[in-house]
């Protein structure tokens, strides 16, 4: 028989219990996403002593909070600067970011851009609710064309941000997208992701009821989950009817949300490629290098 | 790269111990020497040599330096390294500066060990990148948001850029805040003889670890080992599971966000752990006080000229001393009270519209007479500038 999953029986290894309850709303996502990370570090046998949970501002950023670990709470957009320098101070540590769409690509979008283009050594999980939820629903670079944010009342008239495809071009080593509907492939991403030398990003499309839904004839959460399989579709079934389907069958695909891996390369971290600089500056020293 | 501080790899790669440096170098020879291990940063006048110097000299001494993408991330980085264990450091000028408000104050709130060179260039916004100012004096005091207090020291000289950039590290490390080492243009791009301490010959500060029992452990409240209102450092990565948050937070870390006697509590610790310092920390240098009438406070490459002008009066005569204030903040309230009862007049030469001469006319209290002496432009007082605001005296 297949080992039940449940939040208890993690709970007493992973939790911090002195910081229940937590903040979030009822049908939020967040912490779906913190039960995939805790079965997968369970999985991988993690050590929690040396591994570092960073985060910026938002409900997402609350996470780290959560977990009976060291956790850096930062400021809004930041933490994976932050996080740059935690893994540069000492590189045997495993540093977990956790942040949201409008911390990470709105307000952070210059430091996601440049640890991917180094390949900094870290795993972010980005839990994208197309909205500024702990603020009250503001309009994010995420949010879907027509949607309606407290700052876009009228309809959101912005193109929305393809996080994955920025993260792909930038040669992030690990990029993946999923939505907490997902039960079980998200584990096995989130292992793959730490587990990952170099940049690894995966985004997870969750629900805000609250500050999203409500606003968006999605308050209902079982309408919520829906709306995440009607416009979602696997890149492998994507990348097949793209291939073989007919016109009518590409025409309703072409505008969903693609889900799975995107991207699995081994490219050298930026800390791998620092250690033989110091170790070729050691060599040259008594060749009498010019100061 | 895990860092262990070595002397002998430092001085290797220091070179000769009597040297003509510019004064941004001298920032890195500090921080070098000091055990800095990570420095982040980002190019700007008139800074960027403290950055190309330590992009030069950093990985030789086996430390990581990191080009940022801008000052906001440079800064992030530092605090993150801070708590991955290393010494760190980054160095700016007035437009980065600005931009690490944010982050200064979280470093302050989290109790942050880091040390900010400011290299001062004229302001406000793009201003004179190539020309000195000390239009940041007050920034650093007040720049970011909430209560707090700042601990920022000013060179006069090359060799100071290297001194108080130990310094600088020492007191952040006793402290567990963030230290400004406030050069300004004149200094950093000057270039004079600097003496390489040895060894034996230089203080080194190191934060206190956590040690004791892990559930025991409060990361967040007076010391738990010493008679000390900074709390022992639990680093990440050593097994106490510290959650650090800029938020209001209990002595256990956690938010607690709505009650005012948490707050209160907080601030009043990590302001006072500094303030209740004050005797230990002030350093002033002072020149002809004992029957000085007329005196010049300043600071930085400002007190050069005050020095000259001050020596001008002397050989008339005269009797006019100086007191140099070389630790800004937190500001030396005790020495300016003492030299107000003693003095007619005191006059305050800085390279700004006057912000040093706020502090001192509030600790005058009215006991004598206070005269700002600014100048702006990127140009430092001349001599004779300065000694005009002598005549007849």
């Amino acid at each position: 028989m297949p080992e039940v999953r449940t939040a208890d029986k993690l709970k007493k290894k992973y939790l911090r219990e002195e910081m229940w309850p937590t903040i979030f709303c009822n049908g939020c996502g967040n912490g779906v996403v913190l039960d995939y990370a805790f079965w997968a570090i369970e999985e991988l046998d993690l050590d929690m002593d040396k591994t570092v949970f960073v985060s910026g501002i938002g409900c997402s950023s609350r996470l780290p909070g959560y977990i009976n670990a060291d956790g850096l709470h930062t400021t809004h957009g930041r933490s994976i600067a932050f996080a740059t320098g935690i893994k540069a101070a000492n590189p045997d540590l495993n540093i977990i970011i956790f942040t949201g769409d409008g911390d990470c690509t709105g307000i952070g979008g210059n430091h996601f851009i440049h640890a991917a283009r180094r390949n900094i050594d870290v795993t972010v999980i980005l839990i994208n609710n197309f909205t500024y939820g702990m603020t009250g629903g503001q309009l994010a670079p995420t949010a879907p064309l027509g949607s309606i944010a407290t700052t876009a009342p009228y309809g959101n008239i912005e193109h929305p941000f393809d996080i994955c495809e920025l993260a792909k071009a930038l040669g992030a080593n690990y990029v993946a997208r999923w939505s907490v509907t997902y039960p079980y492939q998200p584990i096995k991403s989130v292992k793959e992701a730490i587990q990952k030398k170099g940049f690894s990003m995966i985004e997870f499309l969750s629900p805000c009821p609250t500050a999203y839904g409500r606003r968006n004839k999605l308050g209902d959460i079982k309408k919520h989950w829906k709306w995440y399989d009607d416009n979602t579709i696997l890149i492998e079934e994507y990348n097949k009817i793209m291939e073989y389907g007919t016109d009518e069958e590409k025409e309703k695909i072409k505008n969903k949300i693609q889900l799975g891996v995107f991207q699995d390369i081994e490219k050298p971290g930026f800390f791998e490629q620092y250690e033989k600089l110091v170790e070729r500056l050691q060599t040259k020293k008594d060749k009498g290098m010019k100061k | 790269m895990k860092y262990k501080r070595d002397p002998e790899l430092i001085r290797d790669v220091l070179g000769k111990k009597i040297q003509f440096i510019l004064g941004d170098m001298a920032c890195v020879y500090g921080g070098l020497l000091a055990g800095c291990s990570f420095f982040g940063g980002y190019p700007i006048t008139p800074a960027s040599e403290v950055t190309e110097g330590m992009a030069r000299m950093l990985p030789r001494v086996k430390g990581t330096y990191m080009q940022m993408e801008d000052e906001i991330g440079s800064i992030a980085s530092v605090i993150g390294a801070s708590w991955g264990g290393a010494k760190s450091m980054t160095a700016t000028s007035g437009p980065g500066f600005s931009l690490m408000m944010e982050n200064y104050g979280f470093a302050v709130m989290t109790e942050t060990p880091c040390v900010i060179v400011n290299v001062q260039r004229t302001g406000p916004s793009t201003g004179q990148p190539t020309l000195g100012a000390q239009g940041d004096m007050m920034q650093a005091k007040w720049g970011t948001h909430g209560d707090f207090e700042a601990i920022a020291l000013a060179p006069s000289n090359v060799q100071e850029c290297m001194d108080f950039t130990i310094d600088a590290f020492n007191l952040a490390e006793k402290y567990r805040n963030p230290v400004c080492v406030m050069a300004d243009g004149e200094i950093g791009h000057l270039r004079e003889r600097v003496v390489v301490p040895d060894e034996k010959d230089i203080k080194i500060v190191d934060r206190v670890p956590a040690t004791i029992d892990k559930k025991k452990f409060i990361p967040f409240t007076n010391s738990q080992t010493r008679n000390s209102k900074v709390p022992d450092f639990p680093t990440f990565g050593t097994g106490y599971h510290t959650y650090v948050t800029g938020l209001t937070h209990n002595e256990r870390g956690f938010p607690a966000t709505d009650k005012q006697p948490d707050h209160e509590k907080l601030v009043k610790r990590i302001t006072s752990k500094i303030t209740d310092d004050i005797d230990k920390i002030t350093n002033v240098e002072k020149l002809y006080l004992d029957d000085a009438k007329t005196v010049f406070v300043t600071y930085g490459a400002s007190a050069r000229p005050a020095e000259s002008a001050m020596e001008m009066a002397r050989a008339k005569g005269k009797k006019v001393g100086m007191l140099r204030l070389k630790l800004v903040w937190p500001f030396p309230y005790k020495e300016i009270q003492k030299l107000a009862s003693n003095v007619d007049e005191i006059i305050v030469p800085e390279m700004n519209l006057g912000q040093i001469v706020h502090p001192v006319r509030e600790y005058v209290e009215g006991q004598c007479k206070v005269v700002s002496a600014p100048k702006i432009g990127g140009e430092m007082h001349l001599p004779h500038e300065l000694y005009k605001y002598l005549e007849g005296k």
